[in-house]
């Protein structure tokens, strides 16, 4: 399990939780869910188009993931914002199955594009997860403060000179990067259960920013390691683990929240559970 | 004439079927559409959608018809994202997350079966990205009926639907089950969205239901003129997808034919491009006409 070829999967699995699970937890707090969840998806179709020319599947998913981000953020201004992430994401899903109807070898390209291929990662493959990673972290760290601010307060942000359009937009383009660096290892399916999941349990433990940032990417971490170790045990997809993981995880964590509340408010204490649950 | 209509276009069989089921799937679709935009459930109707193909992954692996599947799937997720679901927007848009992040892991396993076990590699491609002509004419009957009962349902609970997505609380405060009426509402989404997922595929059936939909309420601000045009919009890309796809037979890169989900697609998409470029007049019109307070169908 630890043996030669594992070990660049452990490494990249490794790197994969930690931005995803810094990139989840504004994710979580901004309640964008939804764009998490089209972006990489989206991107999968830059993925098929570069595999048809024949060019590195990165250059595909960066140009589609960057394309879809500034899109959304674009239209979003004007139109409903969940209506237009379904239509830009639909859009960049009807572009990847033309181009998988036109390339030839399309199931396993595609499977492996959507459900990830996180044993087959060799060293060169490495090399470029790392350079995204750092630099997706670096992006995060430089923006921390407005970010955070503008995603529990926008109101507050805007007041403070802090544009809301611009956090929007360059929360985005950080979302794309990750996509850009997650995608051809775990998946697209699997870079938004690792994104949303963690984070979302970290976040129903603690209410402090840097302690459900840590846990956020803490929890990343140790779903992504079970989750090798078990596929590797039994041959099942990785993206079966991480998909049931976090939910599992998310389970746990609410019902943990839940059993402090009740033990923290006595029960005829709280005759308006209505109010304080909205 | 014959240079639009290929030969033979109204005299093969999975044409006419694909024509008579896009039309029913396209009108359910744009139907529930229209509250699930309102609603603000773009995500959960994806989300939806997406399980599908965990549902009919699953279907394909015990040798059901995939109809069953997606709509058991659907169903399912429909409750779960309800159950977890806390009534502020973000919660639900958590809830949804996760549900779907669980089921999207489980996609994963019944495909990674399906390719193992039964060796047909295609099989993922077609929950996926769905195909209009290899639909089964057997199944036409049951389709129709599916969809009948799930546009029953909203017409139905027309009047308290509308009540509760444009003012929850106020509805509340009259006596309508919210709740309750959310459930029915989520049914009738599970059972368009797997139609639709049957048609054009698990991961493209959001383009039918919120598609013709947003570019009906860009339109107007009435509720029953938007359900017309968006079942309009949605039947006529439809069509001219299936007609478009059979005439691409003989367009490069050769002899192979585009998918039909691409171009019901890209017509939705650039239909509600079309709608956000509409002149300023028209806006100014539609609010003489509505008066001095309209009620609000589409900004909230």
């Amino acid at each position: 399990m630890f043996s030669g070829f594992m070990t660049n999967t452990w490494a990249a699995a490794t790197i994969v939780a930690l931005v995803a699970g810094v990139v989840g937890f504004f994710t979580v707090m901004r309640g964008a869910a939804f764009v998490a969840h089209a972006v990489p998806n989206g991107a999968f179709a830059g993925g098929a188009a570069a595999s048809l020319l024949g060019l590195n599947p990165i250059l595909g998913l960066g140009v589609f993931a960057l394309l879809g981000s500034l899109g959304i953020s674009w239209l979003g201004r004007r139109g409903r914002h969940d209506v237009v992430t379904a239509l830009a994401l639909v859009m960049m899903l009807g572009l990847g199955a033309l181009f998988l109807s036109m390339s030839q070898e399309y199931a396993s390209q595609t499977f492996s594009l959507l459900f990830g291929e996180v044993v087959g990662v060799s060293s060169a493959e490495l090399l470029p997860i790392l350079a995204l990673g750092v630099v997706c972290v670096a992006a995060v760290m430089w923006f921390f403060r407005p970010l955070t601010l503008s995603s529990v307060m926008p109101e507050v942000a805007e007041a403070r000179g802090v544009r809301a359009s611009r956090m929007e937009a360059s929360f985005l383009v950080i979302l794309a990067l990750a996509t850009t660096m997650t995608v051809p290892v775990v998946g697209a399916f699997l870079m938004f259960s690792l994104t949303v999941a963690p984070a979302a349990a970290a976040r129903s433990l603690t209410a402090r920013p840097m302690a459900a940032l840590g846990l956020s990417i803490g929890i990343a971490m140790v779903i992504v390691w079970c989750a090798i170790a078990l596929s590797y045990l039994c041959n099942w997809p990785i993206g079966f683990f991480v998909g049931v993981l976090g939910a599992g995880a998310y389970g746990l964590a609410r019902s943990w929240a839940l059993y402090r509340l009740r033990r923290a408010v006595p029960h005829r204490l709280s005759p308006l559970p209505s109010l304080s649950a909205h | 004439m014959g240079l639009i209509f290929s030969p033979g276009f109204f005299h093969s069989s999975p044409v006419l079927v694909a024509i008579v089921v896009g039309a029913v799937v396209a009108v359910v679709s744009a139907v529930v559409g229209v509250f699930t935009v309102t609603r603000g459930l773009s995500f959960a109707g994806h989300s939806l959608a997406d399980l599908g193909a965990a549902g009919g992954s699953g279907a394909f692996l015990l040798g059901v018809n995939q109809l069953w599947g997606f709509v058991a799937i659907a169903a399912a997720a429909a409750g779960a994202i309800e159950l977890i679901g806390i009534g502020s927007t973000r919660g639900r848009d958590l809830a949804t997350g996760i549900v779907l992040g669980a089921g999207l892991g489980v996609a994963a396993l019944f495909l990674y079966l399906d390719t193992t076990f039964s060796n047909t590699t295609g099989a993922s491609i077609t929950i996926l990205f769905g195909s209009i002509f290899t639909l089964q004419s057997s199944l036409v009957p049951v389709m129709v009926l599916l969809g009948a009962l799930s546009v029953a349902i909203v017409l139905t609970l027309y009047r308290p639907l509308l009540f509760s997505a444009l003012s929850p609380d106020m509805a509340t405060a009259r006596g309508v089950p919210v709740r309750a009426v959310g459930v029915a509402y989520l049914a009738a989404l599970a059972l368009a969205v797997s139609l639709s997922a049957m048609t054009v595929g698990a991961v493209l059936s959001t383009a039918l239901l919120i598609g013709p939909a947003a570019c009906a309420l860009r339109l107007t601000r009435r509720p029953g003129v938007a359900l017309l045009l968006a079942a309009a919009v949605g039947m006529l890309s439809v069509w001219l997808s299936v007609l478009l796809a059979y005439d691409s037979y003989y367009w490069p890169p050769g002899h192979r034919g585009w998918p039909v989900s691409f171009f019901v697609v890209l017509l939705i998409f650039l239909s509600y491009l079309l709608t956000q470029l509409r002149p300023r007049g028209w806006a100014a019109w539609q609010l003489a006409r509505g008066g001095s307070n309209p009620p609000r169908l589409t900004d909230r």
